[in-house]
C-alpha cells in the first residue's frame, strides 16, 4: 500500500464510506443507495465483472475498502448509462463507478494488467504528451502492450485496415516523429502539474 | 332535484368511492346535509372491483352493501350519479359550485331488467372490468350498482341500437333526448374524495406491460378472481386462457421511483400478500406464488398477515427489483431478469404469469383540479388553511389502504361539520339580532 494510501487510512479510522464521499467524484451519493438491485440487472456487462454496483456500494458501507479499490469492476464500466436511467434513487452511477476507478487508480490500489485500465494509462500518457490525441502511436502501443514478438502479430493482423486508413488520410504515418499537439506544450505540462498538485494535496490533508 | 334545496349549511361531497361515502354517510348520519356527487354512472368506486379486503380477507361487497343501505336509509344524503364539478368559486362556508349532469339516458322508470341490453347489439371494453371483457351499449355498471338503473353508452346514440332499446324496454325507461345539465349550488363546505387510479403500467418501459400478454396489473389480477369477471373466478393467462400456477408478483412496480411515482403506494405490498392467498385459495400446495420485493412494507397490526403469509411454503420472497422482463416465446412464459440483494445472484426466472404491484396516483391531475388547492409533490392534495373549506378524503389526500381510508374520510366529515355548524351559529346569531 502506498504511503497516501496510508496517509488516509489513518484519518479514517476505517470509516470507508466517509472516505468515499470526501475524495471519490459523487461519492456523496453511495449512502442514498436502497439496494434495489435494479443498476446490477441493467448493467450489459454485469455478468462479466466481480461486483455490480449495487454490491460495490454495501462493500464501501460494510468497509471492504481492500476489495472495493482492487476490484476490476469500476473499470468494466462501458458508460451506457442505463443504470443512472433507471435507478428508481436517480444516483449517477456511471460516474460514482468512474470516481471510484480513479480514486483506486491514485492511491495505486487498482488492479494492474485490468485491460481497460492499461488503455486508460496509455491514453492517458498519449494525450497528455502533446496536448493532441496521436492515434498512430495510441494503436502502436496498445499492440505492443503484451510485448514485442505480440505486438507485431497484431500490427500484421491489422495491416490491410492500417493501409487503408493511410490511403483515405485517415491516419498520418509522419505522426511517429511526435506528431501534432497544442502550441504551448509545457504550458500545459505545468497546468496539469499543478492540478495533480491540488489534488494530492487535498487527498493527504483529508480535504 | 337538488337546486332548491342546497345550501351554505350544505356539505358537497365529490366522489362516490368508500371514502365519498363514508364521509356523507358520517355527516349525513350527524343531521347535517349532504350531496354526495359521483362522475361514474354508480357509487362504489376502486373497492367494487376488488375480489377481498386484507388483511381479514373478507369481501368489499359486504361493507358496500351496508354502506348503500345506510345511504338508502338516510333522508340527509342525496346522490347525484354522472355529475362532476365544473367550477367552484367563493370561500369557507360560502361557496358557489357548477355541477355538469351527464344524461344516462335511462330514468327512473328502469328496473334494471336488461331488455335494453339484449337488444343492444354494439360492445364496448367494460371499464368495471378494465376492459378485460366487453359490455353492450346499454348496460348496468356492475352487479352491485347504485342506483340499480341501466346507463346508455352515449356512443350508440343516434344508432339503431339506441332505438332498438328504446324499444325494447317494458317501463318506458328510456329517453334519448336527455341533454347534459349544468347546475349551480350552495354549499358551506367541501369533501374532495377523488380517489385514485392505478399508475399507468405502459410507462415501466423495462417491464414490457405493452409487449407481453402474460404481464398483467394488480388491479387485472383482482378481476380474475371475481365470479362474474372476465374469467369467471380462474387464474388464466391472457396469452392462451390456461390456467397460471406459478404466479410472480413484482412490488414497487412504478412507486418508490424517481422516475415514476416518488412515493410509496403503502397498499402494494398488502395487495401482493393477499393475491398470494388467492393462488394458494385456488391451487392449494400446487400453487406458487413468488414475491420480488426491495422491502416488505406490513407494518403494525398487519405484520401478522406477511408473518402468515410467509410460513406459506408455496410462496416466496426475492429481495430484489426486477430489472427487466423478457419473453420466452415459445411457452409465453415472461422471464424475470435481475440480480438479488442476498447474495448477489443474478437470475433470470420464468413464470407462467407476472402480476405487477401497480401503485397508486390521485385520479385528478395536478392540472385538472377546478378550483385552486394546496397539493403535495405527489400530486395530493395537502390538509392546508388555504384550502379553505375544502377537505380531502381517503386517496385524494395521501395513498391510502381502505381502512385508513375511511379514518381519513371520517375525520374530513368532521371537518366540514365544523363549518357547517359555524356558518349555522352565525347565522342564528345575525338571525337573533335583525
Amino acid at each position: 500500500m502506498s504511503d497516501m494510501s496510508n496517509a488516509v487510512v489513518e484519518k479514517y479510522h476505517n470509516d470507508f464510506l466517509k472516505e468515499v464521499e470526501a475524495h471519490v467524484e459523487e461519492g456523496e451519493w453511495v449512502k442514498m443507495c436502497m439496494q434495489c438491485g435494479v443498476c446490477a440487472g441493467s448493467c450489459p456487462l454485469g455478468p462479466h465483472w466481480a461486483h455490480p454496483p449495487q454490491e460495490i456500494f454495501m462493500m464501501i458501507r460494510a468497509g471492504k475498502r481492500e476489495e472495493v479499490l482492487s476490484s476490476d469492476a469500476m473499470w468494466m464500466c462501458t458508460s451506457c448509462y442505463n443504470c443512472i436511467v433507471r435507478c428508481p434513487r436517480g444516483l449517477p452511477i456511471t460516474h460514482i463507478m468512474h470516481g471510484l476507478a480513479h480514486y483506486a487508480h491514485r492511491l495505486g490500489l487498482a488492479p494492474e494488467k485490468q485491460p481497460t485500465r492499461v488503455f486508460a494509462k496509455l491514453f492517458w500518457d498519449n494525450i497528455t504528451k502533446t496536448g493532441r490525441a496521436n492515434e498512430l502511436k495510441m494503436g502502436l502501443s496498445l499492440y505492443f502492450k503484451d510485448g514485442f514478438g505480440n505486438g507485431i502479430k497484431e500490427a500484421m493482423k491489422n495491416k490491410a485496415l492500417g493501409q487503408a486508413m493511410m490511403k483515405t488520410k485517415r491516419l498520418n504515418p509522419m505522426e511517429i516523429l511526435g506528431g501534432h499537439g497544442v502550441k504551448d506544450k509545457s504550458g500545459l505540462h505545468a497546468m496539469l502539474a499543478k492540478a495533480r498538485e491540488i489534488e494530492d494535496a487535498k487527498l493527504e490533508q483529508g480535504k | 332535484m337538488a337546486e332548491a334545496v342546497a345550501t351554505n349549511q350544505t356539505i358537497l361531497v365529490v366522489g362516490g368511492g368508500i371514502s365519498g361515502l363514508t364521509a356523507a354517510l358520517e355527516a349525513a348520519e350527524c343531521g347535517k346535509d349532504v350531496i354526495l356527487i359521483e362522475k361514474n354512472p354508480s357509487l362504489g368506486g376502486r373497492i367494487s372491483q376488488l375480489y377481498k379486503y386484507f388483511p381479514k380477507l373478507c369481501h368489499p361487497s359486504c361493507g358496500l352493501e351496508i354502506n348503500l343501505r345506510r345511504i338508502k336509509g338516510n333522508r340527509n344524503v342525496r346522490v347525484m350519479t354522472l355529475t362532476e364539478v365544473a367550477a367552484v368559486s367563493g370561500d369557507t362556508g360560502d361557496y358557489t359550485v357548477t355541477l355538469r349532469r351527464s344524461p344516462r339516458y335511462v330514468n327512473e322508470k328502469c328496473t334494471a331488467c336488461g331488455a335494453c341490453a339484449e337488444a343492444v347489439e354494439a360492445e364496448f371494453p367494460d371499464e368495471f372490468h378494465y376492459g378485460m371483457k366487453s359490455r353492450k351499449g346499454a348496460y348496468l355498471p356492475f352487479n352491485m350498482a347504485y342506483p340499480q338503473r341501466y346507463v346508455l353508452d352515449p356512443r350508440i346514440l343516434g344508432s339503431e341500437d339506441a332505438d332498438k332499446a328504446r324499444a325494447a324496454c317494458p317501463m318506458d325507461a328510456i329517453d334519448l333526448d336527455m341533454q347534459e345539465k349544468s347546475l349551480e349550488i350552495k354549499v358551506g363546505a367541501i369533501v374532495w374524495a377523488t380517489g385514485w387510479r392505478p399508475y399507468d403500467a405502459n410507462k415501466i418501459q423495462p417491464y414490457g406491460y405493452d409487449r407481453f400478454p402474460n404481464v398483467i396489473t394488480n388491479v387485472e389480477f383482482e378481476r380474475m378472481l371475481d365470479p362474474f369477471g372476465p374469467t369467471g373466478g380462474k387464474i388464466l393467462r391472457p396469452s392462451d386462457g390456461k390456467e397460471a400456477k406459478d404466479i410472480a408478483f413484482i412490488q414497487c412496480a412504478g412507486s418508490r421511483d424517481k422516475n415514476h411515482l416518488k412515493h410509496c403506494s403503502r397498499i402494494c405490498c398488502m395487495a401482493s400478500l393477499k393475491q398470494a392467498t388467492y393462488v394458494r385459495e385456488q391451487y392449494g400446495d400446487e400453487g406458487r406464488s413468488s414475491i420480488y420485493y426491495i422491502d416488505i412494507r406490513a407494518i403494525d397490526r398487519i405484520d401478522n398477515f406477511f408473518a402468515r403469509v410467509k410460513a406459506d411454503e408455496t410462496v416466496s420472497f426475492i429481495k430484489s427489483k426486477v430489472a427487466s422482463i423478457t419473453e420466452d416465446k415459445a411457452t409465453g412464459n415472461p422471464v424475470l431478469h435481475g440480480v438479488d440483494t442476498e447474495g448477489y445472484h443474478r437470475y433470470s426466472n420464468p413464470h407462467e404469469l407476472v402480476v405487477l404491484a401497480i401503485g397508486m396516483e390521485p385520479s385528478v391531475g395536478a392540472d385538472a383540479f377546478p378550483v385552486e388547492v394546496v397539493l403535495d409533490d405527489n400530486g395530493f392534495v395537502q390538509a392546508d388553511e388555504a384550502n379553505g373549506a375544502i377537505f380531502a378524503a381517503g386517496c385524494t389526500a395521501d395513498a391510502l389502504d381502505v381502512n385508513r381510508a375511511v379514518q381519513n374520510a371520517t375525520a374530513s366529515a368532521l371537518r366540514a361539520i365544523q363549518v357547517i355548524n359555524r356558518v349555522a351559529a352565525s347565522e342564528a346569531v345575525s338571525g337573533a339580532e335583525g
